[in-house]
């Protein structure tokens, strides 16, 4: 299966996505039954999970407070009365043969979220925005097992009730990395909003997608099939791209692209279609009779607002217009909450905004991704960087010097200070000792003098190495460049 | 004869033996081995119980008796017997809904109802006979056979309440508990001369009644006269926060208020008249002249949307209980019929499990809700659902209760209609709009009538509605007119 | 107002009920019947009527999220036709064709 770059690149995709995001309650969406993560098989169940005759739904407050504040992060509109409505189809995970959803008077309506792409460091990422057609509340469905080798499937249905939002959003996406940028975007509120873990390997975040393609300067939308069953970011970009490609060899070849659910198969990196009997859905909603219209005040909508954090957008624009960081910088620290809250704990404790984000950025996490921990479980604190950064900044050491202090602090947990008072790490700045230390680099090296002056500038270096060495690196360097050019420059 | 017969016999059993009861005249394990006596004599004929939990009400009635000894508060229903419509899901008593597809199912909780009645000091003798998951107005849907009517044993006891209705009438219990859809409380209790009451919906609880048509559903009691029924509907009413339709406003003390008919005015509505057969209207007619004679006022109402309600009724039904049967699905309980596939599995269990007119209403209602249907029939039934509401909200601006007849005739034979599921839906006239608009309603017998295809004489029901929440007004015409009349009185004389 | 044969079976695919011919046939009788009544339905305009989805003016309330009391796993699948350890067995579920 391929295509050329050229016949690529008369089309256009159009994607929409559906994403469904699992709420953190303590209790599932319609009883009080655990609506925790694992668990022993068919242990967090209760009558109503079972769908044991008699049995009512009791919507839980949790869930909907959670799906308001996910609603206002990205700017829908919040119904003051909603409805829940039955959908329904026949499957083993779905005990009542039908799913409470919410049909056409959904909690939330309209609503952007904005995100900026990927892009490499340094350069000023993209910023692109989707609006969302709908926010709405549902239950989760339980779990089955495919054994293998055996006629049988098995049912777990610690997961059935569990609350979700299904965030769905108008076909606004234009290729599959702004998919995968979108759903890490989502991943990010929702963590920020601390109503969910947002992790797609435990299928806290699942998302199918809707690919079409287009001629590039088409208006109309071209037919769409449905991705599902992706569970990873990787395999939502490949699923993605997979689906561009087969449809416009579709096209090319002449064919007609049928509306169809297709299931995606990690391991052979290709997507099937759906059974065309099973995919006969009609979902029949009708109004849930057993719940009567929820009614969500003025006042709680503003209670839910007031009580937002700093969401990632509001963040963003904030360390770049306010903290004057790099686009590229505001969108690494605020891409995990956490991260945030370090940096500006460290910001807090006077360390100078711009110099932290960069030991943030080009020290620490890579160091922190090495060893595989997250930056609550770094050995170095936000204050401890602080005032490595605060002894950058006031020239105490140098740059170079603060390398090794930074190497010292993640194994021993010292702190900054000490460990440059421990090891007498004081920079140079008395001009007269660095011009000594350069002289007697000049002077034993005639050579490479005799090279810098006949014009290969990049001996400058070998010179300020020289200096370093004989200093023990605690010579400013800015200094040192300074006497050296004067010295050579002849 | 013995003061428990005394007791069992009397109009207001209910009434009696919670008060010999609490005042330790007899103990509530006398009056629960006359009733189980009576059970084991006299329903071999009738097929009113499913199955009689004798040592679950015989562990009941000790507790209440040792409360008592104790000196604690042994309930508003201290010791009375009472059955229970299949229909209540009852910790570990079989329950099953007249339908093979939960035979053997033994559930692990209690309904918010059972609950209350346990609590209020109820026995519960055991599980009554209905129409196959309520759905039918005869008791002949029943995957376990049919109830007979205990005034002509060739009859039906109407349904689905089948087994609650006979079961009073006949005095195999105090009183009993049933659920009303379309009518399925009023109109059995009207073929058998019993009071039957479903109350506002959302009044009493939902929880743990397994669900037949949600939006219509209710739970209510059977007894002798009104005065019992008032005591029964008292002690399982109320808030439930495990049902979200359920009505926050507290429950009054019916059997204290007033039955004086005095300025009462009573809605006459000329479409519950209208083709009624002379055998019905007569005693109909006879019970409101009786009233007005006493006091209260006739007042002509208009309810013109009434032609429409069975048409309505049955879209929503259906397309309601399509939804509530899905569950039933053969996995987690009940009946699974083993096929080599999933989509197999579940055909073939449903196939089995349910009976032809469960099958016939989850069609006709997946068809309604099919897309592309949707707005046709469901949306189209709800919004004449609201016109049929309006017309009570006007009609009730001029009057206090209507009343009519509950239904178009007598105690039909068993197997006459089975045939025709039209004419049997449509036999449920005077009692849909009721349950469409959410109203209290009552069934009262007011008299009695020889039917065209010969046998004796039986009940004809008088049907009292009200406006939400104003049950008390069904009360005080039902006991007005009890004091003026003697048909509650009355006993079929094989079971007298 | 008639009900193809046709409809009675996708209908009953829908349901997940297997009809026997016989069931097919009276079905389609019983139900063009009761549909052919519903019809007079439309003869009343409800333009601008409110469908009423609940019989009683309520909104829901809501439930704190605080853990209630589950069922353990024996009493979960006591009632089950078939289990498998602590699961429920179904036959094997097939989703896809090649």
């Amino acid at each position: 299966m391929s295509i050329t770059a050229k016949e690529r690149a008369e089309f256009e995709a159009v994607i929409g996505l559906e994403c469904h995001v699992q709420l953190q309650t303590t209790t599932k969406a319609f009883t009080s039954a655990s609506a925790a993560f694992g668990g022993a098989p068919n242990s967090h169940v209760d009558p109503y999970t079972l769908a044991l005759p008699g049995t009512l739904p009791v919507l839980s407050r949790a869930a909907v407070e959670c799906a308001l504040k996910i609603g206002l992060a990205t700017s829908c509109t919040i119904r003051r009365v909603s409805r829940f409505a039955r959908k329904h189809y026949f499957y083993p995970d779905l005990p009542k043969g039908y799913q409470i959803s919410q049909f056409d008077e959904p909690l939330c309506e309209g609503g952007t979220v904005e995100f900026p792409m990927p892009c490499k460091p340094g350069e000023k990422p993209e910023l692109r925005s989707v609006r969302l057609t709908r926010i709405h509340m549902e239950e989760d469905a339980g779990k089955n097992t495919h054994v293998v080798g055996t006629p049988y499937s098995l049912v777990d249905y610690n997961r059935a009730g569990v609350p979700l939002v299904e965030i769905v959003s108008e076909p606004d996406i234009r290729s599959s990395a702004e998919a995968v940028a979108y759903l890490r975007a989502i991943r990010q509120i929702v963590r920020y909003l601390g109503i969910s873990d947002g992790n797609m390997d435990e299928g806290s975040l699942r998302a199918d997608a809707n690919v079409s393609v287009r001629p590039v300067g088409q208006a109309e939308y071209g037919t769409k099939a449905e991705l599902k069953n992706m569970n990873s970011f990787k395999n939502i970009e490949a699923a993605i791209e997979y689906e561009i490609v087969r449809q416009i060899e579709q096209i090319k070849r002449g064919e007609r692209v049928v509306q169809e659910s297709r299931l995606w198969n990690v391991e052979k990196g290709i997507s099937i279609a759906m059974r065309s009997k099973e995919e006969a859905h009609d979902y029949r909603y009708f109004p849930e009779p057993d719940l009567p219209p929820l009614s969500v005040d003025d006042a709680w909508i503003e209670d839910v607002q007031r009580a937002l954090p700093e969401l990632p957008v509001a963040k963003r624009r904030r360390y770049v217009e306010v903290l004057g960081l790099s686009e590229y910088d505001a969108a690494v620290l605020t891409a995990d909450q956490a991260i945030a809250t370090y940096f500006e704990a460290a910001h807090h404790d006077g360390a100078p905004p711009k110099l932290v984000a960069n030991w943030l950025a080009s020290e620490l996490l890579g160091r922190l991704n090495k060893d595989e921990k997250t930056i609550e479980q770094s050995p170095i604190s936000a204050s401890a960087l602080a005032g490595l950064t605060k002894l950058v900044d006031d020239k105490t050491i140098s740059g170079k010097m603060a390398k090794g202090v930074f190497d010292t602090m993640w194994a021993t947990g010292k702190s900054a200070k000490q460990i440059v008072d421990e090891e007498g790490l004081v920079q140079v700045t008395d001009s007269t000792a660095i011009e000594a230390a350069c002289k007697a680099a000049v002077d034993a090296n005639p050579k490479q003098a005799d090279a810098y002056r006949a014009g290969k500038t990049t001996m400058l270096g070998f010179f300020v190495g020289q200096v370093m060495k004989a200093t023990q690196g605690k010579a400013n360097p800015e200094l040192v460049n300074e006497i050296l050019k004067s010295l050579l420059g002849g | 004869m013995s003061v428990v017969n005394e007791l069992m016999s009397a109009t207001d059993p209910v009434a009696v033996i919670a008060d010999a009861v609490r005042s330790k005249k007899v103990t509530a394990l006398e009056v629960t081995e006359a009733y189980l006596a009576r059970i084991a004599e006299h329903d071999g004929k009738l097929g009113c119980y499913y199955r009689v939990d004798q040592d679950g009400a015989r562990a009941l009635a000790r507790n209440i008796d040792e409360k008592i000894a104790r000196g604690e508060d042994p309930g508003l229903l201290a010791g009375v017997p009472i059955g229970v419509k299949d229909l209540l899901v009852t910790s570990g008593v079989e329950t099953t809904a007249g339908s093979k597809i939960l035979a053997g199912w033994i559930p692990p909780y209690d309904g918010t109802v059972v609950a209350k009645l346990k609590v209020a000091g109820a026995v519960l003798l055991g599980k009554l006979s209905m129409d196959e998951f309520a759905m039918g107005s005869s008791n002949e849907t029943s995957a376990f056979g049919n109830v007979k009517n205990p005034w002509d044993v060739a009859r039906v006891p109407g349904g689905s309440s089948g087994g609650s209705a006979a079961s009073v009438a006949a005095g195999l219990c105090a009183a009993s508990i049933g659920t009303d859809t379309g009518g399925s409380i009023r109109q059995p209790a009207s073929l058998t001369g019993t009071i039957g009451i479903k109350p506002t919906y959302g009044r009493v609880s939902r929880y743990g009644v397994i669900a037949f048509a949600s939006s219509l559903d209710q739970v209510g009691p059977f007894a002798r006269s009104a005065s019992d029924a008032a005591l029964v509907l008292r002690a399982i009413s109320g808030h439930d926060p495990h049902d979200s339709t359920s009505l926050p406003q507290s429950v009054p003390d019916w059997s204290s208020e007033s039955s004086d008919p005095r300025g009462l005015r009573i809605g006459v509505p000329a479409e519950y008249f209208d083709h009624l057969d002379a055998s019905i209207a007569a005693p109909v007619n006879a019970a409101l002249k009786t009233l007005e004679a006493a006091g209260a006022t006739l007042v002509p109402v208009k309810l013109p949307h009434t032609r429409y309600g069975v048409a309505a009724y049955y879209i929503v039904a259906t397309a309601e209980c399509s939804s509530n049967l899905a569950r039933y699905d053969g996995i987690r309980y009940g009946l699974r019929v083993p096929a080599d596939s999933l989509a197999a599995m579940y055909k073939k269990t449903r196939a089995a499990g349910f009976g032809p007119e469960v099958k016939r209403r989850i069609m006709l209602g997946t068809y309604a809700l099919r897309s592309g249907y949707y707005d046709a029939y469901y949306r189209k039934a709800q919004q004449v659902r609201t016109l049929v509401k309006r017309d009570f909200d006007e009609a009730f601006r001029h009057c206090d209760v209507i009343a009519g007849p509950t239904s178009p005739q007598v105690a039909f034979k068993l197997g006459e209609k089975t045939a025709d599921p039209l004419s049997m839906y449509l036999s449920d006239i005077y009692t849909i709009p009721c349950n469409l608009a959410g109203l209290p309603g009552m069934s009262i017998p007011c008299g009695f009538a020889r039917p065209k295809d010969g046998g004796p004489e039986l009940p004809v029901g008088l049907q009292l509605l009200a406006a939400p929440l104003a049950e008390g007004q069904i009360f005080r015409a039902a006991r007005a007119l009890q004091q003026r009349t003697d048909f509650h009185t009355r006993r079929p004389p094989e079971f007298a | 107002m008639r009900i193809t044969t046709d409809e009675v079976r996708a209908t009953a695919e829908l349901a997940r009920l297997e009809l026997t011919q016989e069931e097919i046939g009276s079905l389609e009788r019983d139900l063009s019947a009761i549909l052919a009544y519903m019809t007079d339905l439309s003869e009343l305009d409800t333009t601008g009527v409110e469908p009423m989805t609940h019989a009683v003016p309520l909104f829901v309330r809501l439930r704190e999220d605080v853990l209630g009391p589950q069922l353990d796993v024996a009493t979960a699948l006591a009632d089950a036709p078939r289990s498998e350890g602590s699961f429920f067995e179904v036959p094997k579920i097939i989703e896809v064709s090649e």
